[in-house]
């Protein structure tokens, strides 16, 4: 059982701020790491990783600091998304160089192979290896020594569907033995078919923590905001205004829409088909303006 | 000090790739050059001495040891594999040390036993010259592949200013330039091989005593700081 800390720690690069005094623990089981692109997330697991030095801040694993200390790996498995990887070797080469380098054997290469169910593709060559699989022989790679902590940076890009949820299944499973398991994404739905307890970065900041149901309710109740193209916008925004799901009408004349901001997300979307209905209007264009998952979170940061 | 798993990581990398072709194309070239000046002038010790200490010592053995020492290290930095590396329980100076002995082991090859070959064939090794430049190759190789090394390290444009140095500096400057000579690789092994020689064929700028300090310290300097560079190697994210 292992406990990942990140006390207060920033990151810049010259005048970029990438982690803006950043502070989570990471405890047992499966946690998902998630923000838009760009918003810190690699940066951090590098750092979590002993890769990068915090500019401010430390990093530590079970009170071990992470940065130039080599013995910390005993305990760390790491799946990069980087896809270079020794293309030369076929992936049984690969996953026992790296037991090897963890002073193991062949035994233990072959069992994390299994592990990942890439034995029957281990004696080709990495180069011809698919996406899905050059992931998985990262996996073995990392799980060699049966790691207390194991990070993955964004291990679902590039994956198929049945390679995902093989993926997500072994993750389970590490979780449910007890390790610390930390991936990062961008996809909502990735996080939230496998992780429990998220992390949500966004801009470099932490934004939220804790139970993903918890938060998701959070995100699915906040304001939304749709344009609407119909026949008789006036009409329209008169009968919407009067539920108390909707909290704000524009009737932008210039483009000819209705900007509607929605406080109760459910009984909106019941309503609006069954309002325009009622009053005999038809309905040209429904569509969320800030469904982007960047707006998503920034709604969380404010939040 | 020494992983066996990284040094066989490294020496595929290094014999693997298109990189033995350019390793082993330089060495062919060199003695075909010297089959061809044996065959048309005949064998001349001071001829020997020319082709093998402008050609074998000046251009080949900086050029190889450009190509070993940073190839030993730089592709795995610059595409990230190294991470493989380091995020294992091993002291980051042992994978130096050890990239360092395979970047040697390569650099010596490929060098020293086409100087060798050479020197034989154009004047079947006549007044020790074969011998004297085999030698010099063979320090040479040395400190040649911890410096590259340590640029490979350093530097993502490892290949580039290594072969600055090995054509610029050593080819140009430290066979025409006096002062720039003293500063040179190439004449602190010669050093080493006027004394095999006898040195009356075999000559340096620089005393032996002088030449060995400067080859060890150059050697022990660049793998200590390419050791620490490193422990602090950040591997930035794809953000």
């Amino acid at each position: 059982m292992s406990t990942l800390s990140i006390d207060h720690v920033s990151r810049w690069f010259g005048n970029v701020v990438a982690v803006n005094d950043v502070t989570m623990t990471i405890g047992p089981g499966v946690t998902g790491l998630l923000g838009p692109n760009g918003a810190g997330k690699s940066t951090l697991i590098n750092m979590m990783g002993g890769f990068l030095a915090p500019s401010t801040g430390s990093v530590t694993l079970d009170g071990q600091q992470v940065w130039r200390n080599e013995t910390i790996y005993r305990h760390i498995g790491i799946v990069p998304e980087r896809e270079a990887m020794y293309d030369f070797l076929t992936g049984r080469e690969f996953v026992l160089a790296n037991a090897e380098l963890h002073g193991l054997g062949a035994k233990a290469a072959q069992q994390a192979l299994a592990t990942v169910e890439m034995e029957y593709a281990q004696d080709r060559k990495i180069a011809t290896y698919s996406k899905g699989m050059r992931q998985r022989v990262k996996m073995a790679s990392a799980l060699v020594h049966e790691p207390s902590l194991l990070l993955l940076d964004e291990p679902f890009n590039g994956m198929d569907p049945r390679q995902r949820m093989q993926l997500m299944d072994l993750l389970r499973r590490m979780g449910d033995e007890g390790r610390t398991v930390l991936f990062s994404s961008h996809i909502l739905e990735e996080v939230e078919q496998l992780a429990r307890h998220i992390e949500v970065v966004v801009a470099g900041r932490h934004a939220a923590s804790g139970d993903f149901r918890k938060i998701r309710r959070l995100m699915t109740d906040r304001p939304h905001r749709y344009l609407v193209r119909s026949s008789d916008d006036r009409a329209l925004a008169a009968a919407l205004i009067a539920d108390p799901s909707t909290s704000g009408i524009e009737v932008d004349r210039t483009e000819g829409v209705l900007r509607v901001q929605a406080v109760d997300f459910g009984r909106f979307t019941a309503l609006l088909p069954r309002v325009a209905k009622e009053h005999g209007i038809r309905l040209l264009t429904v569509s969320p303006s800030d469904e982007s998952l960047e707006s998503v979170f920034s709604y969380l940061v404010a939040a | 000090m020494y992983d066996p798993t990284v040094a066989r990581l490294t020496y595929r990398a290094l014999l693997g790739r298109r990189r033995a072709l350019i390793l082993g194309a330089l060495p062919l070239l060199l003695v075909v050059i010297s089959l061809a000046v044996r065959g048309l002038a005949g064998a001349d010790d001071q001829t020997a001495a020319d082709v093998l200490g402008g050609l074998a010592l000046a251009t080949m053995v900086p050029i190889i040891g450009v190509i070993a020492g940073t190839g030993a290290i730089g592709p795995e930095i610059d595409d990230g594999s190294v991470v493989y590396l380091l995020s294992k329980p091993i002291k980051r100076p042992t994978i130096i040390y050890t990239k360092l002995i395979v970047a040697i082991a390569v650099t010596m090859v490929f060098s020293a036993v086409p100087t060798l070959i050479a020197g034989f064939v154009l004047n079947g090794n006549g007044r020790q010259v074969a011998v004297a430049y085999t030698v010099a190759a063979l320090v040479a190789s040395i400190a040649y592949a911890a410096l590259f090394l340590l640029l490979g390290t350093v530097s993502r444009h490892a290949v580039v200013l290594g072969l600055v140095y090995a054509l610029v500096w050593e080819a140009l400057f430290g066979s025409l330039v006096p002062g720039a000579r003293t500063l040179s690789v190439q004449q602190w092994s010669l050093a080493v091989a006027q004394k095999v020689s006898g040195g009356e064929l075999v000559t340096s700028d620089v005393s032996l005593t002088t030449g060995t300090v400067l080859l060890v310290a150059v050697t022990v300097l660049a793998t200590w700081y390419a050791g620490r560079k490193l422990r602090t190697l950040t591997l930035a994210g794809e953000e």
